[in-house]
């Protein structure tokens, strides 16, 4: 299993000549149990790959948006180890899915990256994306992984000129992830006509799909990326709705699910009469 | 974890990927790697450029006011009854504190290398001024992230800052201290990575920040050889110096290193007491980990997250330390020993009425562990430390704690 579903995933979505939609939360925010039911929506509601954020106190690549997240993440208790809890709970229902968990290094580092990668395989993890460990200090963590057949999802970004290519895809697996914009998450727009060649230069140098994130908040935006990326990764304008949604006492999940299913719609239709 | 087998080449680290040992490293988002592979390029370049040398030595003398005096504390040397004890006067450089060395350094570098913003983190504040001072003299603007709740117990240095024409923005993301000042500035530096120069305040962060703020510090340990050896015929028994992020004390010890008969002492802030969960003591209290871009021993819980740190000193409340006296401390070349709170109070009331010199709390975190070390290594012996910052700014601080008002 494990990492061949994240290929499976990207075949059918080939298949169909669309772009998938992968979406981002934060395990733990507001609770586990919310989260939960809400990552148990997602894929009726359209995600075709499911981001989970795992909580770190010093969360320094993010926006306002998912540091409170983070916060509320670890007000309620959760932990990595609370993280693998919830896939495990969601593989019981779902076999399809790829869930990649997103987070830094420190937690991971700190149960032990061979302990880790045992316990993220039974729980039915796909991939992993660490924001903080670039491919120069990646070596360790790379080893645990391929043992246990999870992916290690590369970042790579505006900055990452030629040269650093080969170093950013060697030993990636999965799909790269395009960081869109110079910046935190959730606060400058992507520009769909960068993107473009960006997503061609990283096809080239990696032979993977390449998903784009940090920089979509709208359905108009997420359909822009759909046409020229393989994937469009929405996760601050959900996390957003998490926060208001459980502000005013509403319905946490039927409040993110609902924006869920506008944003995959934009993305679905994003190619439609195109070959 | 194992030590490493014990080098006798100090010069070997860091190697060319910033590590020294384990510790040390490149642990930056992907958007910034370029640019930190960058800046590593540009200090190799000018680290071998005489002319570059020459500036900053230039502006070492003239406008910090280097070098800094050595000075024999004869009356604490009485008070204490053993070892001769020397003050390192780096408290009576421009700005107050031994930052300006690292703060005049990498201004200069950021200029050579075409950067026309700088962005700064600070907790007491005497970095943050260090750096404003500097922007001022050169004409570049500034942005200093302080956290929120240092803000409100520095205000002096964050008026200081503002008449230097410095932007200080509080941060009250996270807990709102200076780990989140640091969060803060490198979320501001990916975001404008075209312009923008981070000064970074300490020999912490990502390589080449560890070897670079070393380097610059270096001048204090350097000085310190010269006079010493000028003053008494020879090396001393002990050098000592309190440790935050650690950049004094590696500035200190590094001149020191292959001169195996000097013992290097660090002194880490033990607030509460390092049995409780208020203090600073990264290396007594913490276990390696990742944080700010490197490898190194931190304060955290079970699940890795960072635990705040807590110190009287605003200069010494950080929850990691540079890599580079985690490596010192894993191969024994250097101790570590700490301090609470009450015991630097003591230390900072004792050398402001016997030696007439108000010291900032965090070099009074030394003095606390000086005597005893005076005592052990017994008359006819040496030992200098580094009295990196003055106490101005601490009046307050030290009012409040003794129960005074201002």
């Amino acid at each position: 299993m494990t990492k061949d579903r994240i290929d499976r995933r990207f075949a059918s979505l080939k298949a169909e000549n669309r772009a998938g939609f992968v979406t981002y939360v934060m395990a733990g925010d507001p609770d586990a149990a919310t989260t939960l039911s809400v990552l148990k929506g997602l894929p009726a509601a359209g995600a075709d790959l499911i981001e989970l954020g795992f909580p770190f106190s010093d969360p320094m690549a993010e926006g306002p948006t998912i540091q409170r997240a983070a916060q509320r993440g670890l007000k309620s208790g959760m932990t990595l180890q609370g993280t693998l809890d919830l896939v495990a709970a969601f593989r019981e229902g779902d076999q399809d899915t790829p869930i990649i968990l997103m987070g830094y290094l420190n937690p991971v580092l700190n149960k032990g990256f061979e302990t880790f990668a045992a316990l993220a395989a039974k729980a039915g993890v796909d991939g992993l994306i660490i924001v903080d460990c670039p491919p120069e200090e990646a070596d360790p963590l790379s080893d645990a992984l391929e043992a246990e057949g999870i992916a290690l999802i590369r970042l790579a970004a505006p900055t990452t000129d030629d040269a650093r290519l080969p170093m950013v895809v060697r030993r990636t697996s999965g799909f790269v992830y395009y960081v869109s914009v110079a910046g935190v998450t959730g606060v400058k727009s992507a520009d769909a006509a960068d993107v473009a060649p960006a997503v061609e230069r990283l096809r080239k140098a990696s032979g993977l799909p390449v998903a784009v994130g940090f920089g979509i908040r709208t359905p108009d935006q997420a359909a822009a990326v759909a046409k020229v990326a393989d994937a469009a990764v929405v996760g601050s304008a959900l996390v957003d709705e998490i926060e208001a949604a459980a502000q005013l006492n509403e319905n946490v999940t039927e409040k993110v699910l609902l924006k869920a299913s506008e944003l995959a719609k934009a993305v679905r239709s994003a190619r439609v009469g195109t070959k | 974890m194992n030590a490493p087998a014990k080098p006798n080449d100090y010069s070997a680290y860091p190697d060319a990927e910033g590590r020294f040992g384990g510790f040390g490293g490149r642990y930056v988002a992907e958007t910034l790697m370029p640019l930190v592979l960058d800046l590593g390029k540009a200090y190799a370049d000018a680290k071998a450029d005489p002319e570059f040398q020459a500036q900053l030595t230039s502006y070492n003398t003239h406008y910090a006011g280097r070098p800094s005096p050595l000075y024999f504390a004869e009356r604490l040397t009485e008070h204490f009854g053993g070892a001769k004890i020397y003050f390192k006067r780096d408290e009576l450089n421009h700005t107050g504190s031994h930052k300006i060395n690292n703060a005049l350094g990498q201004i200069l570098l950021a200029m050579r290398m075409g950067k026309t913003r700088i962005i700064a983190e600070t907790g007491a504040g005497q970095h943050g001024v260090a750096t404003a001072t500097v922007c001022a003299r050169f004409g570049l603007p500034c942005v200093v992230y302080m956290g929120a709740t240092d803000v409100e117990r520095q205000k002096p240095n964050v008026f200081r800052m503002n008449l230097l024409g410095a932007e200080v923005r509080p941060v009250s993301s996270g807990t709102g201290t200076l780990k989140d000042a640091m969060n803060e500035a490198m979320r501001d530096w990916v975001t404008n990575v075209h312009d923008t120069y981070y000064l970074i305040g300490t020999a912490a962060g990502p390589h080449p920040y560890p070897v670079m703020v070393r380097d610059f510090q270096s001048v204090i340990g350097a000085e310190a050889r010269e006079q010493i050896l000028e003053m008494e015929g020879r090396l001393p028994d002990a050098v000592v110096a309190c440790i935050g992020g650690g950049s004094n004390a590696i500035g200190l010890f590094h001149p020191f290193l292959a001169d195996e008969g000097v013992r290097l002492i660090g002194v880490e802030a033990a607030g509460h007491g390092v049995r409780t969960d208020k203090h600073a003591a990264s290396l007594t209290g913490g276990r390696p980990g990742v944080l700010h871009g490197n490898r190194t021993y931190l304060l955290q819980d079970d699940d890795g997250q960072i635990i705040d740190a807590h110190s009287i000193s605003a200069g010494l409340d950080y929850p990691g330390i540079g890599p580079e006296h985690s490596f010192l401390h894993d191969i024994g070349r250097a101790e570590y020993v700490s301090t609470t709170d009450n015991e630097a109070l003591e230390a900072f009331k004792l050398c402001s009425t016997l030696e007439g010199i108000i010291p900032a709390l965090e070099p009074a975190h030394a003095l606390a562990r000086v005597g005893e070390i005076a005592q052990e290594l017994g008359k006819g012996k040496i030992v200098v430390m580094n009295l990196c910052g003055r106490g101005d700014k601490d009046i307050f601080t030290v009012a409040e704690a003794l129960g005074r008002k201002i």
